[in-house]
């Protein structure tokens, strides 16, 4: 494709799968945004999607599993003035990594927090995940998993998620849109995007026959009761497209130490004389 | 007329909720600012009102490193703390300063000090709590100290109206006692010539988090934990002051990640915790290795396993944190033993992770962590060191390779954001580029590589004390020992006093261990006259010895009940 944000390195993905979509659509997203690939810093998790840093002509840092955005948070803190996108497998994210999304959420640190939900666990052979439906047989289910899965964009709304939306890996178009909208956001953006797993569980035309864009409704996504009623609406139609959106302070905002410039540019000038007096 | 090695014992006890704690900062202060030399120390069970906690203060024209089991003069706070201490207190000559109604016949054998410190408070209508200022007053009386300190303590402590509240309390306690009781009035401290302006109260995890501050600590994120959480609040604190940030994520899972995240984006990171949060640290100190990002890990032992006793003392993860997380790295674990070493280490640590870009241990405990010591101001023992970062461009003739192979083993570390470098970090073993690898010989060059480090870390543990030995220079007996409990036993040599040849080395460094040095002080004796003392059950520096030195010490005094030993513990153990 020959686009500078994209790196030599071999695919190893299945083909077919949904990891292409959200790996294109972030790089036309980065291309429409015109970022600086020094200035713009991937973090992945664990799982297939994770491979997405080395496929990206960007920075980036390949984390353990599910701390995605503690990781995010740190490298934002210290330099606000990097692009920061976060990727994360369902695993990751909502399942062992899931103690961190409300608190990333109600801090409003300026991230993008792409999920790659594909409803299982696809690198450890077919395991059952948090968001896999109830019913169905994986490997770590044979006989039907019993458990309800979890609702995540309800959850990164009432957790105080600035920047809400929803992608089909099966709608690339639709998915540079909110993958630009989500890093233009000033604030925590969370995008959840249902990728089908070719391997494991292929919902490919399950969801082609279901997802519906938002932007093609008289939606107003400024709502945030709208967009309660909104997440809940899951069967024979499925929405996608943002969600909600507002405007609130961002966590670094608030920081009065990165008022001047950045942490990481900051002198280190020590002054220990004020220390001292609270000890003498 | 100085009397050598005299120590001075106060102790305040009440219950949780009765300001004990401020009180004894306060009294501290006043015996430092009055040119005197102070070692405080505490003990509290682990809930908010209630319970029976005490503050002691050490005092001496001496240097004094650890608090003493005998009780000169007790504050009591209610009627049962007497009896909780009566075998501390000595008949006839110890103190005890106690209100009125809580006098009971199981203390008349000692000096009794009694004061209407409810009717004064009622009359002055103060807070309970405040009563602590009319027994401070009625004890710097007692002792003919000078109340213009304790008065000037309490100004630079309080806000104005709070301060001069217990300014007037504290001189009527002062009063009542030159007034009521002149027989027992006796000056019992002669000050020394120490500088007092250059002078400060610090405990072991206000130490750490001021050698931070100084080499450069930009980003502090943890989980309050005891006994590490006083280093987050001392920063929280100074932050404004510092331009330093502070956080208080969800977890110690998240705090360390988070100081991953900002030492890999460039900015000086540290977190504390105690053995739990420790443990749900483990995995991403093994990322930080394998990702080659420094970072410095504050450990503050409390007693295990599990949620053990959250307020009491140990020295049970030393095993824990040399071989903490999956696989094999290069990592470096320091143990102070005193607020100067734990300054200076926590200072140097920061040269040491970035340089060597690995995770730096700072392994402390509750002894060292709360208890006091007057000191002298800290300065940098040497400059603040980066290795080899690269914080603006890249000016490589090849692409920028985040894990390139060199000859000593560091790369080249550019963070993101560099002109001309691409960033790539990652948690598996990976190539140059940052790219995963499952190609032997290129992982095999990855392990070495990493493990290089630790051949420059031989060079560099040179430059510092890795060990200390004090006492004879042809001791007939030796003590090893680490972490805190080197005060204890710099007490118990002291008392013991020079014609008993007893050598004490301080194993600082544990990991790289510095086998030679120890080798070397060890010589001087037999194996039967070598002795250990931990705070643990199974004697963790022992199995060290035994590793690196196939030592194994028969003589061991090992504690293990939560508290430090105390001198005359040591001295019944080297004389039985």
């Amino acid at each position: 494709m020959g686009s500078i944000y994209l790196t030599n390195k071999k695919n190893v993905w299945c083909p077919g799968c949904g990891n292409f979509a959200i790996l294109n659509a972030l790089i036309k997203a980065l291309e429409r945004l015109n970022l600086k690939p020094e200035s713009v810093v991937l973090v992945s998790g664990i799982g297939c999607h994770g491979r997405i840093n080395q496929y990206v002509n960007v920075n980036s840092i390949h984390v353990i599993h599910g701390r995605v955005l503690p990781v995010a948070t740190g490298i934002k803190i210290s330099n606000n003035r990097l692009t920061v996108i976060g990727h994360a497998g369902d695993g990751d994210a909502y399942a062992i990594g899931l103690g961190h999304l409300p608190h990333a959420a109600r801090r409003n640190v300026d991230l993008t927090y792409i999920i790659h939900n594909n409803m299982i666990f696809g690198l450890t052979t077919g395991q059952v995940t948090p968001t896999t439906p109830k019913g169905m047989r994986t490997r770590s289910t044979p006989y039907g998993n019993i458990e309800n899965p979890l609702n995540p964009l309800l959850l990164a709304l009432v957790s105080g998620a600035t920047f809400v939306a929803r992608g089909f890996a099966g709608d690339i178009k639709h998915l540079i849109y909110l993958f630009e909208e989500g890093i233009k956001h000033k604030g925590f953006a969370f995008i959840d995007v249902l990728q089908p797993c070719v391997t494991f569980y292929n919902t490919y035309s399950y969801f082609r026959e279901r997802v519906y864009r938002l932007e093609e409704t008289d939606y107003d996504y400024t709502s945030f009761k709208k967009a309660i009623a909104k997440a809940t609406e899951w069967g024979e139609r499925i929405p996608i497209g943002i969600f909600y959106k507002i405007r609130r302070e961002t966590f670094e905002e608030q920081l009065f130490q990165l008022k001047d410039k950045p942490l990481v540019q900051q002198e280190i000038r020590i002054n220990l004389e004020k220390v001292y007096k609270i000890l003498s | 007329m100085i009397v050598k090695n005299r120590r001075v014992t106060f102790l305040i006890g009440g219950e949780a909720g009765d300001g004990i704690f401020a009180s004894g900062n306060i009294l501290s202060k006043t015996f430092m600012h009055g040119g005197l030399h102070v070692f405080s120390t505490n003990e509290y069970i682990s809930i908010i009102r209630g319970g029976h906690q005490w503050y002691s203060i050490t005092v001496s024209e001496s240097p004094v490193f650890s608090n003493r089991y005998k009780i000169d003069f007790l504050i009591a706070l209610n009627r049962e703390v007497p009896i909780i201490h009566i075998d501390r207190l000595e008949k006839k000559t110890s103190f005890i300063i106690i209100d009125e109604r809580d006098k009971s016949e199981r203390i008349v054998d000692f000096n009794i000090i009694s004061l209407p410190m409810y009717d004064i408070l009622k009359k002055r209508n103060a807070k309970k709590v405040m009563r602590n200022s009319i027994a401070l007053g009625a004890l710097v009386g007692l002792v003919k100290y000078d109340i213009s300190i304790l008065e000037r303590v309490y100004m630079n402590t309080y806000s104005e109206d709070i301060a001069e509240k217990n300014i007037s309390l504290a001189k009527m306690g002062y009063n009542y006692v030159l007034e009521k009781y002149p027989h027992y009035l006796k000056k019992i401290f002669f000050s020394s010539n120490i500088s007092r302006s250059q002078r400060i109260f610090c405990t072991g995890n206000e130490a750490i988090a001021i050698g931070a501050i100084a080499s450069g600590l930009k980003f502090y994120a943890a989980y309050p934990m005891t006994p590490a959480s006083s280093i987050l609040h001392f920063l929280a604190l100074l932050q404004k002051d510092l331009n330093i940030v502070v956080i208080q994520p969800e977890s110690e899972l998240a705090a360390i990640n988070m100081i991953i995240g900002a030492a890999f984006a460039g900015v000086r990171s540290m977190t504390a915790t105690s053995g739990g949060g420790f443990s749900l640290m483990t995995e991403a100190l093994g990322f930080a290795a394998m990702a080659e990002i420094p970072v410095v890990i504050v450990v503050v032992q409390r007693p295990g396993p599990s949620t053990g006793m959250p307020t009491y003392t140990s020295q049970g993860d030393l095993r824990f944190v040399l071989h903490a997380s999956q696989g094999e790295f290069p990592r470096i674990v320091l143990a102070p033993g005193d607020p100067y070493e734990a300054f200076e280490i926590a200072y140097y640590s920061f040269n040491l992770a970035w340089k060597y870009q690995l995770p730096v241990i700072i392994l402390s405990d509750k002894f060292l962590a709360e208890s006091g010591w007057s000191c002298d101001k800290f300065i940098p023992p040497f400059p603040i060191e980066e290795g080899k970062i690269i914080r603006d461009v890249y000016n490589g003739r090849e692409k920028y390779k985040r894990y390139k192979i060199t000859e000593d083993g560091v790369s080249p570390f550019a963070i993101p954001g560099v002109q001309n470098a691409i960033v790539k970090a990652n948690s598996n073993e990976h190539d140059e580029e940052g790219s995963p690898t499952y190609d032997p010989a290129l992982v095999n060059s990855m392990v070495d590589k990493r493990f290089k480090k630790q051949e420059l870390l031989k060079r560099e543990m040179l430059r510092y004390k890795t060990i200390k030995y004090y006492g004879d220079e042809y001791p007939e007996k030796i003590i090893v020992s680490w972490g805190s409990l080197k005060g204890p036993i710099l007490e118990a040599i002291n008392i013991l006093g020079k014609n008993k040849k007893i050598g004490f080395l301080q194993v600082i460094w544990m990991e790289p261990f510095p086998r030679d040095l120890v080798k070397n002080i060890l010589s001087k004796v037999g194996e039967n006259d070598i002795m250990i003392i931990e705070n643990n059950r199974t004697g963790l520096l022992n199995s060290l010895l035994n590793e690196y030195l196939h030592l194994d010490v028969k003589k061991k005094f090992l504690k293990y009940d939560g508290r430090p030993p105390y001198p005359y513990e040591i001295i019944k153990f080297l004389e039985g």
